[in-house]
């Protein structure tokens, strides 16, 4: 664990070396899409007398570059050949420099599959002085019991997320407090290694470096979720192309993370099998006359499906587009269906408000909301991602929710446990000081 | 063997790859992205073959020699334009003399080009003559060299062993004269140092006016004071110190009792407390028998 420690320093190290520089370009590694974007940081933001910026602080940063292509040799939103996808995220890079004008080396990349997995852990430490310092959240993190998650899984997010000074819970930044026994919450999000080790390759080919790498699933989350749903309690559900990831949100924090491994993708494939039709035909068929619920109305609107075989009959097939929905809505039921059990095992009944956001590409096919709100509860809504600077309106869609997510997480990351010094590192002055305490207390 | 591509796609054809830059491709537009390298492309490229191709140019005797040639070529003909081109020499404001040796010292030849005159060395030249107090160096309008020349104003004739010279009141010697009479209008001076002391030499002949008919001239003693010499070789030994007040003293003793027309051969007023005169040893003489016959008589 100390080595991803230090890899994960590394990276937050990089991302301050590029906050500097003030450009940085976000990645988002879809299995149908991937989009770059170039920000650029116009320096420290004017804060106003709440200690807020201007549009809750996302005007330091502003969009000057965006570019969009075709994902290739990505399933499942892994990496799957390797070639392909380092020419992807080339042309997304490229197109991006191109628009603005700027050389950039720093990117910080989200992760959409690599099986994510969620831990609770907490620990307790006794607080050291009366008041509780950064070197004492250090340490209750680092006390926190570190579960056995596998040799090749690495951690991607490990946040605090609830802290609690003797009988006090739900504290957000206990420094400076009188106490004597800390306690934290810590959310450890673990994903495949090899998986992030293959995406990292791809990024490294392609001369740029990694400063900071999120889960999808957290990231459309940020984007996507308004405030009151992070501090009431939400789920959102990020529905991607090789992927759907879930992602549940309470008191501002991510409590629960997790990916199914299905998405539009599949919806498509199914269709092309249903239908006969190549994977091109049948992702136009689906956004152009998708739904998930019939009507009498749609027996009678015919699809014109197509084909170029030379055979009259086989190239003029209609299908109504009640058959469609009959072959899409089964598989967006399997999703939900899927999303739901992850909820279940999360425990997402018992937040406050149960909020849940469809967002992601997959969340525009028409009459969703309707079915997930029997699927999976009443309070559905679907999501798009906020509005930043910059942003062009092409990608302004929920499909762009987690590249958009990356750009608010670069701008304020998350404090995760990696942003404090573990103690064992100045264990030499603590424990002089140890003595002294001890000389104080007994002389 | 089939090549392992055909295996993959439909129909054994080569499948259809989304177009991509090249990873060199790629790495040339982020090395036009970087601001340096843009930079040395853009500027630091053109200059660095602009300079490679004139220096290798300059670096043949042939083209510098051809260089060197139009450009003093081009500088004869500017300067030899008629409108720069000098046709003769004005001297004013000297005598003959003084014009003839200042023509000599301008020894050029005409035309010539204004360019080529070097007017602050000419008129140190003329500075040099010993009656020029002064003179203006100039290219009049119209192609004339003009020098004019303000001679110095003599105020006194000096006796030196070589003959006799004429001064101005700063004590520079303007000429030589032959003879005393060529200019009797102004004052002799003799003396060692006496040329140092013009202007209260000129103080005192203006004190003497009195007897300005009588004054042959002023000879400098041991370079500290004057002597005022008169006809019939009468001296009057004027001090160091203050030299006119004790002239007028003397001429004042003159107008009263006529006492220069006496037969007085020195008056000596080097000591103010106890002016002194000589008498000559004939009036000496007279002196004794007046003195003897009131004597007889008493």
């Amino acid at each position: 664990m100390g080595d991803l420690y230090q890899s994960q320093r590394a990276m937050r190290n990089m991302r301050r070396a590029a906050m500097q520089r003030g450009v940085v370009a976000i990645l988002d590694v879809g299995t149908s899409k991937i989009a770059c974007l170039v920000l650029r940081f116009d320096g420290a933001e004017g804060q106003g007398e709440d200690g807020i910026g201007s549009m809750a602080g996302q005007s330091s940063f502003r969009i000057i570059g965006a570019a969009t292509t075709r994902s290739r040799g990505v399933r499942f939103g892994e990496v799957d050949a390797m070639q392909e996808t380092e020419r992807a995220i080339r042309t997304a890079v490229q197109a991006a420099q191109k628009m603005a004008q700027v050389r950039v080396d720093h990117v910080i990349a989200c992760l959409a599959g690599a099986r994510p997995r969620s831990y609770g852990l907490d620990g307790t430490v006794d607080v050291e002085n009366v008041h509780v310092t950064d070197a004492d959240i250090g340490a209750v993190l680092a006390a926190c019991d570190v579960p056995d998650y596998g040799a090749d899984r690495e951690v991607l997010h490990a946040q605090p997320v609830n802290f609690a000074l003797d009988n006090r819970s739900g504290l957000a930044d206990p420094r400076g407090q009188i106490g004597h026994k800390l306690t934290a919450d810590l959310h450890l999000l673990t994903v495949d290694a090899a998986i992030v080790q293959n995406l990292l390759f791809c990024i490294k080919r392609c001369d740029l470096e990694l400063a900071g790498l999120a889960s999808s699933a957290y990231v459309s989350g940020i984007s996507s979720l308004v405030e009151d749903e992070q501090e009431l309690g939400s789920a959102c559900i990020d529905m991607g192309g090789g992927s759907t990831g879930v992602s549940i949100f309470m008191r501002k924090h991510m409590i629960y993370a997790d990916a199914v491994r299905m998405g539009g993708d599949h919806i498509t494939s199914d269709i092309s099998m249903g239908l006969q039709v190549p994977m091109a035909t049948a992702e136009r068929i689906k956004t152009f006359y998708g739904g998930t619920h019939a009507t009498g109305m749609d027996d009678r609107e015919m699809i014109e499906i197509g084909g170029d075989t030379g055979d009259w009959h086989h190239d003029r097939r209609t299908v109504s587009r009640a058959e469609l929905i009959g072959i899409m809505r089964p598989r967006v039921e399997e999703i939900l269906e899927e999303v739901r059990l992850r909820l279940d095992a999360a425990g997402f009944e018992h937040l406050p408000s149960q909020q849940i956001v469809l967002t992601g590409g997959g969340s525009q096919i028409p009459g969703l909301d309707a079915l997930a709100s029997r699927i999976l509860g009443q309070q559905v809504r679907l999501g798009r991602p906020l509005r930043v600077q910059g942003l062009p309106q092409a990608a302004t869609g929920p499909g762009f929710s987690a590249a958009v997510g990356l750009t608010l997480f670069a701008a304020h990351p998350q404090d995760e446990w990696w942003d404090f010094d573990v103690p064992a590192q100045k264990y030499p002055s603590h424990s002089f000081r140890r003595a002294v305490k001890w000389f104080k207390d007994n002389w | 063997m089939r090549p392992l591509r055909g295996l993959f796609g439909s129909g054994g054809r080569a499948p259809f790859r989304d177009p991509a830059p090249t990873r060199w491709a790629y790495r040339y537009q982020r090395l036009m992205l970087t601001p340096s390298f843009r930079r040395a492309v853009r500027v630091g490229l053109p200059t660095a073959l602009l300079v490679f191709i004139g220096s290798y140019w300059a670096a043949q005797d042939k083209n510098r020699a051809a260089v060197t040639a139009q450009y003093n070529e081009f500088m004869t003909d500017f300067q030899h334009r008629p409108e720069f081109m000098v046709t003769g020499v004005d001297i004013t404001g000297a005598n003959v003399s003084v014009a003839a040796a200042v023509s000599g010292l301008v020894d050029v030849e005409f035309p010539i080009s204004s360019w080529s005159l070097d007017l602050p060395v000419l008129r140190e030249r003329v500075l040099e003559l010993s009656a020029v107090e002064d003179a203006v160096v100039r290219i009049r309008a119209g192609g004339m060299l003009e020098v004019a020349v303000t001679e110095r104003e003599p105020v006194a004739v000096w006796r030196h062993v070589d003959g006799l010279r004429l001064i101005d009141t700063e004590g520079h010697m303007i000429s030589m004269i032959p003879n005393r009479s060529a200019r009797s209008d102004l004052p002799l001076i003799a003396g060692d140092g006496a040329m140092d002391n013009i202007e209260e030499a000129m103080a005192l002949f203006a004190a003497a006016e009195p007897v300005f008919d009588r004054v042959r001239g002023l000879v400098r003693m041991g370079e500290r004071r004057w002597d005022l010499v008169l006809d019939r070789d009468q001296r009057i030994l004027l001090p160091t110190e203050d030299p006119i007040s004790a002239l007028n003293r003397v001429i004042a003793l003159h107008q009263a009792q006529d006492m220069l027309d006496r037969d007085i051969v020195v008056v000596d007023m080097r000591n103010a407390g106890r002016p002194t005169v000589r008498l000559s040893s004939y009036a000496m003489g007279g002196l004794h028998r007046v003195h003897a016959s009131s004597g007889a008589e008493e």
